[in-house]
């Protein structure tokens, strides 16, 4: 059951398209996802949770359920031997609610039992007695403090402030809006699973999980349980997709408790449904933003205000936070600003990481502002983008000079470059109209709208995070071994490791080690940062090994090491002759080599918002066509032409499957993703209810790969993951306005916003 | 759990037998966890996803939606009955060349939904394609590299005629 490494052998360098060395499992249906793991005498386990958004636990009364037959094991708050909370950055959230349930969904109780059904038996009968609570959902009541604390921590998870430049200085244009964004759900298709394995002598475990970051798991699985980290072995299970929502603990505490109690291996596994309770969401926010703009419609300085429902517990709340009012300004020059920030405590469910992270919010802002100054100095979206774009060497409002490259004008002018879709024709098909098939009224009334978007996103960890990731690599008898803890939850750094070590090592058989904790950390699979952390800890790693045989055999030929390099597959003397395989020259010998790599150091944000905060930056524009229906209120995006800034391309097959995936949850946030909330309960927890883009209503996208090497990047290239996802939402959206001549500060648009 | 119910699946043309099981299990939980079969994915139990996509006497069905105990008497054809030991099928192929795979939890699924819609009809429009496809949600790829990946099964068919 434990995976055995992978060989990847094609002659396939960075900048190819090398194919992904599990896609032949993965087509086949052998590739195994955590939730095929299995183990002898294996027990489930299910999660109690509360039903109620808010309310005090009374009594927990566990033994009719602990009488049914199958059931081996009940635990609760009670049988945490260790911390009772965990946390990615403030441990604020309790492995189980023992005195108050914070959110509708919120873990009171887990089972073991002999068979799924059974489990849902038992936990119909755990009786749980509730004081319900009026919860706390709106975010302004936690900042006016008209709400009694609902955690000890209180209702403000935290409050930033960015105030920039002349506090007082208008412009001759000023246009604003408060502009709401819904709570969108990550909806990877993998459901959260775990199987844990407990150690013969029932003091240690292994764990097979589907993460985002092994390491971090690990630490908070091993506070809780009260173990040393030694006594935990953590194994990455095949993810299906992740998206952010796999960053925070879900079911990894849980199903080590009750591996240990049972002492028998426990799979755990959610529904759909509960997928929807027990992982982060995307922030909803209120942002408020006033823009003044000189007459030529060029940005005199930006008022914001910022509110991120954090719902109940911390998670990645006050980073978040600071992404998205630090990207206030968006791809644009701006002297001054004024900006206030809150991330909130509500009894809403917990909202945490989710691709593009305080970003995408913020740019809704922002691009739906551009317009507005276009329109009102009558400039197109274009022209508006252009006049302000910000190139490298200029100040952010938080002082930080942006030193990335910065082809925020290529980026337009190569989108606007591309051509529009042809106009919709007589014959055309009625799937391709909006609604779909059945739906539409009558095509004689849809509208045609255009609309852009910009972004800027900021890569890798922030606020003085010491982040990094960490690889070995290990040559022998011409074979490279790579060994990581990098998660591999789709993004394909499975493919890119490989043509790291054959571009850097000349080898061509590389064999990938499996992906746990018996190496140093990787850091997350997130901030679009694993190409940069995880691919710099693998060419770090594979240099070293290279330098070494060189030396082994420049002394073995007499020839000046520092004379070597690799051509191909062979080690080549780059003044004389001297030409030799990598195969033949690491014959016999083993070369291993572990390289550490980190960013460079960033800096808090002092009180005024100031300071070098972030790593490095990544822009991409989008232009969007949609067809509108205005009287059903029913869109079709038809076409996404996009440039992105890469900095350099390293897998074009990847590289374009990055793209058009977040477009696509992009598409998604515009105009149909959205958890509903009625007064602290999630009212469509199913995917019959929250509706994610079909084959059907996926747009044609054309793309465009902006490639300036980025020489900061240790491949040159820019993290491309989340950028896809961000601006293509206010693109959406301006169409959407350009079609039908209103206005809508709202997403998903929905069919009202735009029919009534 | 009472366990207590014989009865045997025809799967990928073998007769298998489940024993001790529960009459309320679905064909996917049956075939995932019982007859070894982990192939077909179950993402929302809802027939909504199309994870769980299998043949049943040559109809394309969710498998999540089908008491198994129902389907005795039915042909059942899973993403492990498409697939050969040896080579990958002209689908399979497509799909990983044309890079419709990333995470790869939508993709057996797809790759019936797929071979299914290709035998019923050899030449598809483009959105005979996308409607074919459309139960199947898939999170990562956006579905162009899905396109993609069927649009080069066709061509090489034609070629191949
Ligand atoms: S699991 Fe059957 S359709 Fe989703
Ligand atoms: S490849 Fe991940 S859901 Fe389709």
């Amino acid at each position: 059951m434990a995976k055995s490494s992978v060989v990847t052998k094609p002659r396939d360098i960075l900048g190819n398209s090398a194919l992904r060395p599990d896609g032949a499992h993965k087509v086949q249906g052998s590739f195994e996802f955590t939730s095929d793991l299995h183990a002898e005498n294996m027990l489930w386990g299910a999660t109690l949770r509360s039903p109620h958004p808010y309310a005090k636990i009374m009594s927990i009364d566990t033994s009719a359920a602990l009488a049914l037959p199958g059931v081996h094991c009940i635990i609760t708050a009670d049988d945490v031997p260790g911390k009772s909370t965990y946390g990615l950055i403030s441990s604020d959230q309790p492995v189980f609610a023992s005195d108050y349930v914070r959110y509708m969904g919120e873990p009171v109780a887990a089972v073991a039992a002999d068979h799924p059904e059974t489990c849902r038996r038992a936990l119909a009968l755990i009786v749980v007695v509730y004081e319900v609570l009026a919860p706390l959902t709106n975010p302004e009541d936690a900042i006016a403090g008209s709400f009694d604390p609902i955690h000890p921590d209180g209702n403000v998870i935290r409050h930033q402030r960015i105030v920039r430049g002349d506090q007082n200085i208008s412009g001759p244009i000023v246009v604003e809006g408060e502009y709401v964004i819904g709570m969108q759900d990550q909806a990877f298709l993998g459901l959260e699973a775990a199987l844990a394995i407990p150690d013969p002598d029932g003091l240690g475990l292994h764990l097979h999980v589907a993460t985002q970051w092994l390491h971090e798991d690990l630490t908070q699985i091993s506070a809780c349980l009260s173990l040393p980290a030694e006594k935990i072995r953590l194994t990455l299970g095949g993810v299906g997709g992740a998206f952010g929502a796999r960053e925070d603990i879900s079911l990894q505490v849980h199903c080590c408790l009750l591996a240990l109690k049972a002492g028998r291996p426990i799979k755990m596994q959610y529904s759909r449904e509960e997928s929807f309770f027990g992982h982060v969401h995307r922030h909803p926010a209120t942002i408020f933003m006033r823009h003044h703009a000189d007459a030529n419609g060029k940005i005199v300085k930006i008022d914001a205000r910022f509110v991120f429902d954090g719902g109940a517990y911390t998670s990645t709340s006050p980073a978040v936070l600071i992404n998205g009012i630090t990207h206030t300004q968006g791809p644009y020059k701006c002297d001054n600003a004024t900006v206030d920030g809150y991330a909130v405590r509500t009894n809403n469910p917990p909202c945490g990481a989710m691709r593009g992270f305080g970003v995408v919010q913020a740019c809704f802002a922002h691009e739906s502002q551009m317009d507005k100054i276009a329109v009102a100095v009558g400039k197109s979206p274009v022209e508006i983008r252009l006049i302000n774009a910000m190139v490298t060497g200029d100040p952010l409002i938080t002082g930080q000079i942006m030193e990335s490259v910065a082809p925020v004008a290529r980026c337009i002018t190569e989108t606007d470059a591309i051509p529009l879709p042809a106009l919709m024709g007589e014959t055309v098909n009625e799937l391709s109209l909006p609604g779909g098939s059945g739906l539409t009224a009558s095509r004689s009334h849809i509208v045609r709208g255009i609309g852009w978007g910009v972004s800027m996103k900021n890569l890798m960890y922030s606020e003085g995070f010491d982040d990094f990731a960490t690889a070995r690599c290990t040559l022998k008898d011409g074979v490279a071994s790579l060994k990581f803890a990098t998660s591999e939850v789709g993004q394909g750094f499975v493919t890119l490791a490989p043509q790291i070590a054959r571009s850097v090592l000349g080898v061509d058989e590389v064999i990938l080690e499996p992906i746990d904790t018996q190496i140093g950390s990787a850091g997350s699979t997130s901030a679009s940062r694993q190409t940069w952390m995880s691919g710099g800890a693998v060419d770090g790693a594979c240099r070293l090994v290279r330098e070494r045989l060189f030396h082994h055999v420049g002394k073995q030929h007499s020839i000046d090491p520092l004379r070597l390099v690799i051509d191909g597959t062979d080690v080549i003397d780059q003044v004389g002759t001297f030409r030799y395989s990598v195969a033949e020259a690491s014959e016999g010998i083993e070369i291993s080599e572990t390289f550490e790599h980190h960013h460079r150091a960033t800096e808090e944000l002092d009180a005024n918002g100031q300071g070098n905060c972030h790593t490095a930056f990544a822009f991409v524009a989008h232009r969007a066509v949609v067809d509108v229906d205005p009287e059903l209120g029913l869109v079709k995006v038809v076409q996404i032409a996009t440039a992105q800034d890469v900095g350099r391309v390293l897998n074009p097959l990847s590289a374009i499957g990055q793209l058009e995936g977040g477009i696509a949850q992009g598409l998604g946030l515009a105009v149909m993703e959205e958890i509903i909330m009625q007064n602290g309960k999630v009212r469509n927890p199913s995917f019959t209810d929250y509706l994610l883009p079909t084959a059907l209503d996926a747009p044609d996208v054309v793309a465009v790969m902006i490639e300036e090497y980025e020489p900061q990047a240790p491949l040159g290239a820019k993290g491309i993951g989340e950028p896809p996802c961000i601006s293509v939402t206010p693109a959406i959206v301006a169409a959407i306005r350009n079609a039908i001549g209103k206005n809508i500060e709202r997403i998903p648009v929905r069919p009202q916003d735009i029919c009534l | 759990m009472s366990a207590n119910e014989f009865y045997s699946l025809h799967v990928n043309g073998k007769t298998m037998p489940v024993q001790d099981s529960w009459v309320g299990e679905s064909l996917l939980y049956v075939l995932r966890e019982r007859l070894g079969l982990p192939g077909t994915k179950g993402a929302c139990e809802q027939g909504e996803c199309g994870s769980c996509t299998v043949l049943m006497n040559g109809n394309a069905v969710c498998a999540c939606l089908v008491m198994a105990a129902t389907a005795v008497n039915s042909e059942i054809v899973t993403v492990e009955g498409i697939t050969s030991e040896s080579t990958l099928t002209d689908v399979q192929q497509s799909f990983v060349e044309e890079g419709a795979v990333q995470c790869g939890f939508c993709t057996p699924g797809l790759i019936v939904a797929v071979h299914h819609l290709l035998e019923k009809n050899p030449q598809p429009s483009e959105f005979e394609v996308k409607e074919a496809i459309s139960g199947n949600i898939c999170r990562c790829t956006g579905y162009g590299r899905v396109f993609a990946a069927v649009e080069a099964t066709i061509r090489s068919r034609n070629e191949v005629k």
